[in-house]
């Protein structure tokens, strides 16, 4: 009898991530030198079993690998080998190397054989007592020795194959990479260059002969076409002692990022078409998805595949919670069956046992609704753990010190934010390590430890999670956001803007006041997208900051999406529910107190401040009810940081609303953030504050939506 | 029965399922129209709905379920027929629209009539009314064995994001 394994494969995958996060963890806490016996075992046993199961289900390539892994790690944990610095880094990069292998493998994709053998080789080379330096880099290209050949310079032909762009590397990068090793002239061959009606967007046409001056060794020049070497044509020639022939007309200074293509055929496109050769590059860049790119600027250029995730994801949940969670269930089939018997054959005397029931009833379903969210919490250290790696990886490409501490790991949240929180995080420590950090030599001059310290910290705060992003670098330079802002025709010159007016404006959209675009970031493209993901979470994002001193994000989230209070209420003969969070009072109004705006607007004057009053049958474009402000309630409600007054018929109850999506079978609908399901079946619509403000002061974007329809 | 008829049988069969489409027929007025039937979910009375604000006035707004929201479109609205009053035997018909994401939508009409095997050769094309009438969501006609005419409509296109709004 034979057995399918396949239906294994899962679990084997599942294991072998783990066991790769394990090592991954593992390796970052190893101490160089002082190796803990213990963290060598743990990852020796998770290559082990990745070796094993790998075995077992056929993918030789990865047991392969991973036995070269194994035995160095074998020799490690005898102590025949000593923890290097060198070593772990290799065992870092072996452990990518892994996953991408087990991703390809998964997913049915192709590997990116080329760096395989490259880190197979590194291994091999270590194994066989030779430093990683003189053998390990890649069998490069048409390289003519091996010895590292000094010149004056190198002369570079480079011709991207068509495909080039597609495999996700970008000649702009790389030929940036190189400007920064020696001083590099370059002149571009367009010859190959189509007419732009059979132009297509994302094959590369261009070649270039490159000069490159400087004393740079040959292995550095390769090593940044490492990843092309089977999609280009590549010579690399020494220099001859011979100085380079003068730049010549055509040549392009490569600080200006322009990507290669349009900038040399721009000038017969009509708009037209440039819109629709834009959209297409918008489209692919939404195709691959913010983690992509994240992802693709993180490795200088791995052989990007449009990964599809797995579709399916699980969590693992602790026994003690299943357990609670059946003992829950055993109690309601016990009340369940108790509420039947006395609805079999009731009598009217029967009734305060029915009513003890029904209590008993709730009760059982509350706890069964907590002990099922808390299956759906996972601790934040899911989020976190990606972190240790990253500061490594990134604290090494800078030249940085930084020490990285992370606290209330065992914090827990909703599953769905979690995952819908990382980018975010991503994004902010990268920012806090590539603008907030300072370099070690700039840290000593400031009078500051040589070591950087960047601190992640979350904790439970009311009914919310906060994570805050400290980093004790320079600080936000509010000269320098004040003068971009102004320039960018963000605020006025005039206005007065105090110190965390002036913070926040770092969050409006395509603000960036890196000086030099990086690798990391400084695109522009960034924190208002992060402030934009956090309050589609409900959630909020701040910064404070001081100069010299460092500065601190704090991120706020609600602890689940599924489940809050509100507060239901009715305009016009339709109950609506308000977030109970957004909600600072009710109150009644006198007509005497309203102050007219422009014969229109109306504020209410609440203590020190002047709050507009929204009609909500105005926005709605219901019958009202009651228009005279006497006749019915103001809640005041704060969305956006601005606080507004909502006019409505009557308050009615409090309760605990689970939330559902519109956007599942219909749209979104502005001024409402989903509905939910009242106890008598029928739907309530939940209030979206901002969005009741948006529309409040653009009335005309409800008919936008209207007229969409028609069209 | 022989081995002869057996086939002759199946073969009957399989060319019913290989050729005809299935189609559920209900009313709007005098007019008969048709949707496939694997497209509908399910026929449920007239509940109350939950009305959108700002919403075009053939949507009639929001219904609950079993713990999904589901909008419920009037059909005669969207078509620019005389409104009737919703009455418990006003029937909903729930459908499956395929699109970017697979949406579950409810339409209101007067009444279910019949379910029908159509043979995807026996479709004609609607007749172009220019603007007179809009005939969008409708593709294809079809003539019933009682000489009546049913109209497919286009599940898609009449009930997709853009078209709801």
């Amino acid at each position: 009898m034979s057995i399918d394994i396949s239906q294994f494969h899962d679990v084997f995958f599942e294991e072998s991530f783990e066991g790769l996060d394990a090592m991954e963890s593992g390796l970052l806490n190893l101490d160089v030198g002082a190796a803990d016996i213990d963290a060598i075992n743990t990852i020796f046993r998770a290559a082990h079993s990745i070796k094993g199961g790998a075995g077992t289900f056929g993918f030789m390539a990865v047991s392969e690998f991973t036995h070269v892994m194994e035995t160095m790690l074998d020799e490690t944990r005898n102590g025949e080998r000593e923890v290097t610095a060198e070593l772990t880094n290799l065992f870092l990069e072996s452990v990518d190397v892994l996953r991408e292998m087990l991703t390809a493998v998964q997913q049915k994709t192709d590997t990116d054989d080329v760096r395989i053998e490259n880190v197979r080789n590194k291994l091999e080379a270590m194994m066989a007592g030779e430093s990683v330096a003189v053998k390990a880099e890649p069998v490069a290209v048409e390289a003519e020795s091996v010895e590292e050949l000094k010149s004056q310079g190198w002369k570079i032909q480079f011709t991207p194959h068509a495909h080039l762009l597609q495999t996700g590397n970008d000649p702009v990068r790389m030929l940036r990479e190189l400007s920064s090793l020696g001083e590099l002239s370059t002149e571009i061959n367009d010859g190959k260059l189509p007419p732009f009606s059979d132009l297509e967007p994302e094959d590369s046409y261009l070649s270039w002969d490159l000069t490159l001056l400087g004393d740079i060794p040959e292995k550095d020049v390769v090593e940044i076409f490492e990843w092309v070497d089977e999609d280009c044509d590549l010579v690399i020639e020494p220099l001859a002692v011979k100085r380079t022939t003068q730049v010549e007309e055509n040549v392009v200074e490569l600080d200006k990022p322009e990507a290669p293509v349009t900038a040399t055929v721009v000038e017969d496109v009509t708009p037209a078409e440039l819109a629709t050769a834009s959209e297409q590059t918008d489209a692919v860049v939404e195709e691959l998805g913010p983690a992509m790119v994240a992802a693709a600027i993180d490795k200088p250029a791995p052989k990007a595949k449009v990964a599809s995730a797995p579709a399916a994801s699980s969590i693992r949940v602790g026994t003690d919670k299943v357990d609670s969670l059946i003992n829950l269930v055993g109690e309601l089939v016990i009340t369940q069956s108790m509420l039947s018997q006395i609805g079999d054959n009731f009598t009217p005397n029967m009734l305060p046992k029915l009513i003890d029931g029904l209590a008993q009833l709730e009760r059982n379903s509350r706890e069964m609704q907590e002990a099922i969210m808390r299956i759906r919490m996972l601790p934040i250290s899911f989020a976190f753990n990606r972190f240790p790696r990253l500061v490594h990886d990134m604290t090494d490409k800078m030249g940085k010190k930084v020490e990285l501490k992370l606290t209330g790991e065992q914090t827990e949240l909703d599953k769905t934010v979690m995952e819908k929180i990382g980018d975010p995080l991503v994004h902010l420590v990268r920012n806090s390590l590539d603008h907030g950090l300072e370099t070690p030599e700039v840290r000593l001059a400031a009078g500051k430890g040589e070591t950087g310290l960047l601190q992640l910290k979350a904790f439970h705060q009311g009914g919310n999670i906060v994570i805050e992003i400290h980093d004790d670098g320079a600080g936000l330079n509010e000269d320098k956001i004040l003068a971009k802002a102004i320039e960018k025709g963000l605020v006025d010159v005039n206005d007065e803007l105090s110190p965390e007016k002036i913070h926040d404006l770092i969050f409006l959209p395509g603000f960036s006041t890196a000086d030099q675009v990086t690798d990391v970031s400084g695109r522009g493209v960034g924190m208002d997208v992060v402030r934009k993901n956090i309050t589609s979470l409900g959630g909020s994002v701040e910064v404070v900051s001081k100069r010299g001193q460092g500065s601190v994000f704090t991120i706020r989230l609600p602890l689940t999406l599924a489940i809050m209070d509100g507060q239901t209420i009715r305009v016009a003969n339709e109950n609506y529910i308000i977030p109970l969070i957004s909600i600072i009072e009710t109150l009644e109004v006198n007509s005497s107190d309203i102050k007219q705006v422009s014969g229109k607007g109306e504020l209410y004057p609440l203590r020190d401040e002047y709050v507009p009053i929204i009609r909500m049958y105005d926005v709605f474009n219901l019958n009202p009810e009651a228009t005279d402000l006497e006749e019915g309630l103001l809640v005041i409600v704060e969305g956006d940081g601005q606080k507004v007054g909502l006019f409505i018929d009557d308050l009615l109850g409090q309760q605990q609303v689970v939330i559902k999506s519109l956007e599942t079978n219909y749209r979104k609908v502005l001024g409402v953030s989903g509905a939910t399901i009242l106890g008598d079946g029928t739907v309530a619509l939940i209030l979206d504050v901002p969005g009741l403000i948006a529309l409040y002061r653009e009335p005309s974007l409800a008919l936008v939506v209207n007229n969409d329809r028609a069209a | 029965m022989n081995e002869h008829q057996v086939n002759e049988a199946l073969d009957s069969i399989t060319s019913i399922d290989d050729n005809s489409e299935q189609y559920l027929t209900f009313l709007l007025g005098d007019e008969e129209y048709g949707v496939e039937i694997l497209r509908v979910q399910e026929i449920k009375g007239w509940d109350q709905v939950t009305s959108i604000p700002n919403s075009p006035h053939y949507l009639c707004g929001v219904l609950n379920l079993r713990g999904t929201i589901v909008p419920i479109v009037d059909l005669r609205l969207r078509f620019d027929m005389p409104p009737k009053e919703y009455t418990p035997t006003t029937v909903v018909v729930v459908l499956k629209v395929e699109g970017v994401t697979n949406r579950t939508v409810g339409i209101v009409v007067d009444g279910v009539s019949d379910t029908h095997n159509v043979i995807p050769e026996d479709i004609k094309p609607t007749p172009d009314f220019g603007a007179s009438v809009s005939t969008a969501f409708i593709s294809g006609l079809v003539t019933l064995e009682d000489d009546t005419m049913m109209m497919i409509l286009n599940v898609d296109r009449l009930l997709s994001v853009e078209a709801l709004g």
